[in-house]
């Protein structure tokens, strides 16, 4: 059975006496341990599909089935948990929350599902450990570089051990290198077998993924895997002209 | 449930104290009403003690006959008086009294005192034996009070205060002295122990004639205005007793029927029942007056909660896509003006206690400043109540962000 699976989902927006369609009838079934690319231009729908596999929002028409559960019929409440076990975001603009250090970051999601102080620590210095942070644990986001926050923002994703990683434009505010840092990182955390979704207009940055889903019109225009990830890293580092050598 | 009330304290005091100066100013309206309060309580308390304790020399078996004249009739220039006629009529002719001590007030012409080449104005007054039960004197060794012959022969006898005799410059023991009141050599036959002071007003500035040496003093023919002690032997007889000595004195005085009383008949219990309830309108007043304060500061809790929920939208956008459900949003910014409201009940609950403290220290002769539990947990309620009541619009508004609008917001 898959991990994910929605269902002929439909997605509307009124706006005044105007009905937005900004999905229409997409079927996608995502199985375990997938690297998935979500992409499309503006307007395709892809950040929609975002907020409707990150069970920030229900679709209007349709089933989600997430680990079994079906996300459609949960009230706010039974969401904001699935969201807090099932799934970690990554947002391009970071969000972390600005008066908390690193570590209280990463050990933020872990209040919502009762975890106690002290495992709470523990759990956060690991995962902050894990994405290459151990050094960092005290500082406030504003005294961190782009890079850093988005791995402290990974490692709150990572600390819940959650089915999903949802990445939104995760390299968007980032510089060039920095971006093939934090795509390393996703490399790396999918040879661990964990499930990654990354929703991205950027082909350099899908180009990482294993199966790539390209959206249109609120649409799934092709899924397609990604033959030269699959065949090799040596076609992965030909792509990558501007890498900058240690 | 614990666990999130918990986590959501601790979140709410890190919020806190993140913005230190602007909690300060938001509970500022709770401080100073709840300072107001407990300063209020503080001193209104200290003015009954103070009141109880004039009033409890009085004795519970005891009358006053006062003159009342109403506002209309003073007007008309008619002053009432209670002569010494009424209290020779009431002696005589009402039954059960086991002391009767008229007090006869000095006029304002007759309050210098000299010895030597002192001179000092105080209260003179004339009264008889019975006096030290109704004034509760107690005489200094050596000397004795004005007996029931000192009286009845007008000897020329005082019993002084103790601050007459330092500003006299007269001896520790005045006894034998003579000091002068008006043209009259006036021998000083007792000291008073020193009572201190209440309100800033010396207790112990007066000198005691006998009554018909004071009468002789002002002069016969001069109805003077006399203040009547009466006291019981059958305490049950205290009701039957103020009406007859009513009646007594409507006739006497010749009020037709329709005329109202142009005297007051009181027992102690009475007195203390007036001051009280001046006091408890005094304190609905002031308690009007503070609800109103709180009021205000919790409009001001509120409008500071409204905009720190908008201020941390997205905040709360990210807290909700991470996993927080509506209760713990809620509970968190709850907490927070409950926290707030609480801490400024606790610095109101301080500085109105060091207001208290400072006014009963400005103010000779004022009971130490005492706030009773009740206020202090009415205090601490009232400001709950306004964090709880001004807090749960803001938190329910956190709490009910759209979780994606929430982390749109910029």
């Amino acid at each position: 059975m898959a991990l994910l699976e929605i269902l002929d989902i439909a997605k509307e927006y009124h706006m005044g006496t105007q009905v937005l369609r900004a999905l229409d009838g997409v079927t996608l079934a995502i199985e375990r341990n997938e690297y998935v690319a979500i992409t499309g231009s503006s307007g395709s729908g892809k950040s929609t599909m975002l907020t409707i596999l990150g069970c920030l929002d229900k679709p209007s028409e349709g089933d989600y089935i997430l680990n079994g559960k079906d996300v459609s019929l949960m009230n706010p409440d039974e969401l904001a948990e699935i969201r807090n076990r099932e799934i970690g975001f990554i947002f391009q603009s970071f969000n972390l929350l600005p008066r908390a250090t690193a570590l209280a970051n990463v050990m933020q999601p872990l209040i919502y599902n009762g975890t106690p102080l002290k495992q709470r620590k523990a759990r956060a210095s690991e995962a902050l450990r894990h994405v290459g942070l151990g050094e960092r644990m005290d500082h406030l986001p504003n005294q961190l570089s782009g890079g850093q926050r988005q791995r402290v923002a990974i490692a709150r994703a990572l600390v819940t051990k959650p089915s999903i990683l949802l990445a939104d434009e995760p390299t968007g505010n980032l510089d060039s290198r920095t971006t093939i840092e934090i795509m390393k990182l996703f490399d790396e955390l999918h040879a661990e077998n964990q499930t990654i979704i990354i929703v991205t207009h950027e082909p350099e940055i899908a180009a990482h993924c294993r199966r790539i889903v390209r959206m249109e019109d609120g649409r799934i225009a092709e899924d397609r895997m990604n033959a030269r990830v699959a065949a090799g890293g040596a076609a992965h580092a030909a792509q990558e002209p501007r890498q900058v050598q240690p | 449930m614990i666990f999130d009330i918990l986590e959501s304290l601790r979140a709410a005091l890190a919020s806190i104290r993140a913005h230190g100066f602007r909690s300060f100013l938001t509970t500022l309206g709770i401080i100073i009403g709840v300072a107001a309060v407990i300063a209020m309580v503080a001193i209104i308390q200290g003015f009954s003690y103070t009141i109880n304790q004039q009033f409890e020399g009085l004795g519970a078996n005891s009358l006053t006959v006062q003159s009342y004249t109403p506002l209309t009739e003073r007007l008309q220039g008619r002053i009432a008086r209670i002569t010494p006629d009424d209290v020779e009529l009431i002696g005589q002719r009402i039954d059960g009294i086991a002391y009767i001590t008229p007090i006869l007030y000095s006029q304002n012409q007759l309050n210098q005192v000299r010895f030597g080449s002192q001179s000092t104005a105080t209260q003179i007054s004339g009264s008889t034996y019975t006096y030290p039960e109704v004034g509760r004197i107690y005489m200094a060794a050596g000397g004795r009070f004005i007996s029931d012959s000192d009286n009845l022969t007008r000897r020329r006898v005082a019993v002084i205060g103790d601050e007459v005799r330092k500003n006299l410059s007269l001896p520790e023991d005045p006894v034998g002295q003579f000091i002068r009141i008006g043209e009259e050599w006036v021998k000083v036959i007792g000291l008073a122990e020193p009572r201190g002071q209440v309100f800033g007003q010396n207790q112990d500035n007066f000198v005691i004639l006998p009554f018909n040496t004071m009468r002789s003093l002002i002069g016969n023919q001069t109805n003077p205005d006399i203040f009547i002690q009466l006291t019981v032997s059958d305490i049950d007889q205290m009701e039957a007793m103020r009406e007859r000595i009513v009646t007594l004195l409507r006739a006497a005085h010749k009020l037709s029927s329709d005329r109202d009383n142009d005297f007051r008949v009181q027992t102690s219990e009475q007195l203390t029942d007036t001051f009280t309830s001046i006091l408890s309108s005094v304190t609905l007043v002031m308690g009007g007056i503070v609800s109103i304060s709180l009021l205000v500061g919790g409009i001001g809790i509120m409008n500071i909660m409204l905009v720190s929920v908008t201020e941390r939208t997205k905040e709360i956008g990210i807290c909700k896509a991470i996993g927080a459900k509506r209760h713990q949003i809620l509970l968190q910014f709850l907490f927070e003006s409950l926290i707030l409201c609480l801490l400024g009940g606790l610095a109101g609950l301080i500085l109105g206690y060091g207001i208290a403290v400072a006014a009963s220290a400005a103010i000779p002769n004022f009971p130490a400043a005492v706030v009773p539990l009740w206020a202090i947990s009415l205090a601490f309620g009232f400001s709950a109540l306004v964090g709880l009541v001004f807090g749960i619009m803001p938190a329910a508004k956190a709490a009910n962000l759209d979780p994606i609008v929430a982390l749109r917001y910029e």
